[in-house]
């Protein structure tokens, strides 16, 4: 019993979390501004707590299971709720249904540790749809538009879709090798034609839920169509969490397969860059922008995977941990502008240096790690995937990939020259950002500039992978 | 001495300039930091040349070594070397001058500032790192200041400009980057490090692959043909003190990268390759003499000529021979004075007449005797009078490629000499057109140079002046550098008397 709780520690504060507020939602009359601050408060603390008391070992067969790397993917997604909830403080006051929003997102995050956790396909299944079934009703929050609906819409008839899939490949893996167990499957696979079927769909569902080109075209008008607090928890905490669990299935589970893996990630990969940083460069509503360029940085999240290696993994958790500071931070700005202005295009960002500097520094930070420009961490987190991915040789790839950050940087540095070159007849007034907000962004803003310069961090990461 | 002073002085005046409240307090802690800079650099020569005299022989002084990611074997290790302690004395010189330039400067004057000093810390930290991973980083942190300086303080098509020069230049590291993975995953120990990789052999099937990567990758900063064309819009759209860094420094790390890194740890590659470089050069050298025949404005015609003289640098390393690479290294310092000086006369002039087109200039050594003195001796020097830097440098580089005895590197070699003629042509031309001749109406009330801008020019004069008098100390101080270099190829050249 005890051993169930130290283990399972991080759920169960999660469960928690989520029962409290909705004994609180019985309770009502609490005011929106203390309510914020105390899931604040409840988040800040569940992220603390995830630094002490962690242990490794295995619970219900291996069926949850749990070591130090994986508690530290845990406390990175509690980091990036933690941030969320601070930095769209002035959109969840204003919301209604503020609690309710929480308890999905939380439902999602809760759903998402199960997931790393997993230790057998059935628990994965069941865990990726906790992890996302919330958050199509999340999308759907901005309850007067009608895009936040559509997008919604579209969210779950392609997760359902990938659901299906995925089932599909999970059924055959079943018939293939006789088990679920992730420590049993490397046993049994030997790369036979209808083993490889079944990793295909598996495969193909996870590239679903990660927006890889060609499963990507949902990605673009769910993260337009959503509120941006629900477009910077999908193309943040989902996608890490997704990534993790991928990156160890891969590692672990599909080992005995890696040569029919390693190619598949190549070209994915290789498309994902081409099509997500080409498909950016048209566009002109922030929001989409950042879709498409976070499905270029899948693409390089996807190389640093290719190297089926201990420095794969770290490389690939650190470029979450930047990737979730530095877009985090992007967001947090559109958030503050367009929320107070409405404004969501490119084009108004013109001059916004000289009403807003905080923003625009916070914003061209963001985007310089996001392109990964030293100093910032996107640097540091984009060459170490690089890296990683080279180990195995490939000199094409790893050239296509070097040349597509050239691309990306071209339509980064176009938000910087509408920030600080272009002038605007009506630039946009200056914007008065909550406290929380700016709390929020002084922290992301601090951590990419820090995550790269000190190098513990990553040597931390490898210690555990 | 301590050289990470180096990075940490341009970090702390940095930070500082972000702190002050005022444009005057802003240029003040600027001029500041650039001085001790300029001093700090004199101390290096100094005590390196002390040490030598000591007896101290070995190929890196002053090493330091900091563990940074010890799980990628990549460190903090810095060091230099006779090629670097020039390129530093060099950096010093631009930066001061840069900043004595820019004192009008009024638009944004704290970001300005700010980016000036941290692309000094760029070129710094890229001329002492002895780490690739270190060395590719301070390349890269000096691309971005020269794309805001360009954009936001630029004049002309300035979006455009400071857009192509970004992308070009990260491109070009985008190869450096793929080339220095390809050396470190092939050599027998994963390191970044330089001593360490000169030590190794690197696979020869590597070499042919990343030797070219290396190169062009490299070359793409310092005008490598057909990669050059950010050049000329760049200079010309960015400030007076943005394209003095750019020729000066900027330019300056692309050729120090093609001999320190490319050529220093793959000299199999280079010998390989060496036909095809210095075809490029000629091509570069050739072709940017001519195109500034048919420049009309003098930015572009500074520009234009950029590209011919770094030609110079690119032929330099693609002969292989101590004499040349001492040459290239000379040409580099030489022409990153020269140009900054140039870039420098043509902000004064343009301040005053607010035209830069040749066609619309007469006489102005009337009005304004000092500047237009300037702008002779940066001529001349660009056209290669003895007695200046310009002449030691090509003079040198032509010496060393005439040791080849094959006719292809000869006839390349006469080639390269014939563009000196190219270049009297239009710098007499262009010289003698603005000072010279009727002053026109609108000129009348033109004052002549202010005291930073007299600074900024004696200052650089100066420099252009102690090589083109007394080349042998700077012989002295680069050749033990070059000598290690050959010592890697000799054994491999075939066919030098």
């Amino acid at each position: 019993m005890i051993e169930t709780l130290t283990l399972m520690k991080p759920e169960l504060i999660i469960t928690f979390i989520i029962f409290l507020l909705l004994f609180i939602k019985i309770g009502k009359g609490v005011k929106s501004e203390t309510m914020l601050l105390l899931i604040q408060v409840l988040l800040l603390l569940n992220f603390i707590t995830g630094f002490i008391f962690n242990s490794e070992g295995n619970l219900f067969d291996g069926m949850y299971q749990t070591t130090a790397m994986m508690a530290l993917q845990k406390n990175i997604l509690s980091l990036g709720i933690y941030l969320i909830s601070l930095l769209f403080a002035s959109w969840f006051k204003k919301s209604e249904h503020m609690l309710e929003f929480f308890i999905l997102m939380l439902s999602a995050l809760l759903g998402m540790f199960f997931l790393i956790s997993s230790g057998n396909l059935l628990m994965f299944f069941l865990a990726l749809e906790l992890a996302t079934i919330p958050v199509a009703a999340m999308a759907n929050f901005d309850l007067d538009k009608k895009v936040s609906s559509e997008a919604a819409m579209k969210m779950i008839l392609s997760s359902a879709f990938s659901s299906g899939i995925l089932l599909f490949g999970i059924s055959l893996i079943y018939g293939a090798t006789g088990t679920i167990s992730f420590t049993e499957l490397p046993l049994y696979l030997d790369g036979s034609p209808l083993q490889i079927l079944a990793f295909l769909f598996l495969f193909t569902a996870f590239a679903f839920k990660l927006s890889i080109v060609p499963f990507h075209l949902w990605t673009a008008d769910v993260y337009e169509g959503s509120p941006i607090a629900v477009t910077s928890f999908l193309s943040v905490i989902s996608k890490g969490a997704v990534t993790f669990i991928f990156i160890s299935t891969l590692y672990k589970v599909f080992q005995p397969i890696n040569e029919v893996w390693y190619n598949m990630i190549m070209i994915l990969s290789i498309a994902s860059m081409v099509i997500g940083n080409l498909f950016a460069l048209r566009q002109q509503n922030i929001k989409r922008f950042i879709a498409f360029s976070s499905i270029a940085q899948v693409g390089f999240i996807l190389v640093g995977i290719s190297s089926n290696s201990a420095q794969g993994i770290s490389s690939v958790v650190y470029f979450i941990l930047i990737y979730i500071f530095s877009n985090l931070a992007a967001f947090g700005v559109a958030s503050a502008i367009s929320s107070q202005t409405g404004k969501e295009n490119i084009n108004d960002y013109k001059g916004l240096y000289q009403t807003n500097p905080f923003l625009s520094l916070v914003l061209v930070l963001a985007l310089f790690s996001l392109a990964g420009i030293p100093p910032t961490a996107g640097f540091f987190g984009k060459l170490f995937l690089l890296t990683a991915g080279a180990s195995k040789g490939s000199y094409l790839f790893i050239t296509i990939a070097a040349l597509n950050m050239i691309i990306s940087l071209y339509y980064y540095l176009r938000i910087v020259r509408a920030v600080f070159m272009e002038k605007n007849e009506q630039p946009i007034e200056k914007i008065e950002i909550d406290l929380s907000a700016k709390l929020a962004l002084t922290i992301c803003a601090a951590g990419i500039v820090l995550i790269g310069l000190l190098s513990w961090t990553y040597d931390y990461i490898q210690s555990l992978s | 001495m301590n050289i990470t002073l180096l990075i940490l002085l341009p970090l702390l005046t940095a930070i500082v300039i972000l702190l002050m409240q005022n444009a005057t307090q802003v240029k003040w802690v600027s001029m500041m930091g650039a001085t001790l800079q300029f001093v700090l650099a004199f101390v290096l020569l100094f005590s390196f040349y002390k040490e030598r005299q000591l007896g101290n022989t070995s190929q890196m002084l002053f090493e330091l070594k900091y563990n940074w990611f010890p799980s990628w074997n990549i460190s903090f290790h810095f060091g230099v070397d006779g090629i670097s302690v020039a390129m530093i004395m060099l950096t010093a010189f631009v930066v001061i001058a840069g900043v004595l330039v820019s004192w009008n400067v009024t638009k944004m004057t704290k970001e300005f500032y700010f980016l000036l000093i941290l692309l000094s810390m760029g070129a710094y930290g890229f001329f002492i790192s002895l780490d690739l991973f270190i060395l590719f980083f301070f390349l890269e942190i000096a691309v971005i200041p020269k794309y805001l300086l360009i954009g936001i303080w630029g004049s002309g098509k300035k979006e455009y400009s400071a857009n192509k020069l970004a992308l070009m230049l990260m491109g070009g590291s985008a190869l450096v980057l793929v080339g220095l993975l390809g050396v470190y995953f092939s050599a027998s120990i994963h390191s970044f490090d330089l001593i360490t990789l000169s030590l190794l052999h690197i696979p020869i099937q590597t070499q042919l692959i990343c030797f070219p990567l290396l190169f062009v990758g490299f070359g793409v900063f310092t005008a490598l043909f057909p990669f050059h064309t950010w050049v000329p819009d760049g200079h010309s759209s960015a400030p007076t003190a943005g394209s003095m860094f750019l020729a000066g420094i900027s330019m300056k790390l692309g050729g120090y990268g093609c001999l320190r890194v490319a050529t220093y740890i793959m000299p199999e590659g280079a010998k390989e390759y060496a036909s095809i470089i210095i075809l490029l050069s000629v091509i570069a050298i050739l072709y940017g003499a001519f195109a500034t025949m048919m420049q009309k404005d003098l930015k572009y015609i500074n520009a234009y000529s950029s590209v011919s003289h770094c030609g110079f640098v690119i032929l330099g390393i693609g002969m292989l021979t101590k004499t040349s690479i001492i040459g290239s290294v000379m040409q580099m310092v030489s022409h990153g004075l020269m140009t900054a000086l140039f870039f420098a006369v043509i902000g004064m002039i343009y301040e005053r007449t607010h035209t830069r087109q040749v066609s619309e200039m007469d006489g102005l050594l009337k009005r304004m005797p000092f500047i237009s003195t300037v702008l002779f001796i940066v001529g001349l020097c660009s056209l290669g009078l003895p007695g200046l830097s310009g002449f030691i440098a090509e003079m040198t580089i032509f010496m060393g490629s005439w040791q080849h005895p094959d006719t292809f590197r000869r006839v390349a070699t006469i080639l390269a000499c014939l563009s000196i003629v190219v270049t009297a042509v239009y710098i007499l031309r262009a010289v003698t057109k603005i000072s010279m001749g009727p002053l026109k109406d609108e000129f009348k009330n033109l004052t002549d140079a202010t005291w930073n801008e007299k600074l900024a020019a004696l200052i650089l004069i100066a420099g252009i002046l102690a090589i083109g008098v007394a080349p042998f100390w700077f012989n002295d101080l680069v050749s033990p550098g070059a000598e290690i270099i050959m010592q890697k190829i000799s054994p491999i050249t075939i066919g030098i008397k």
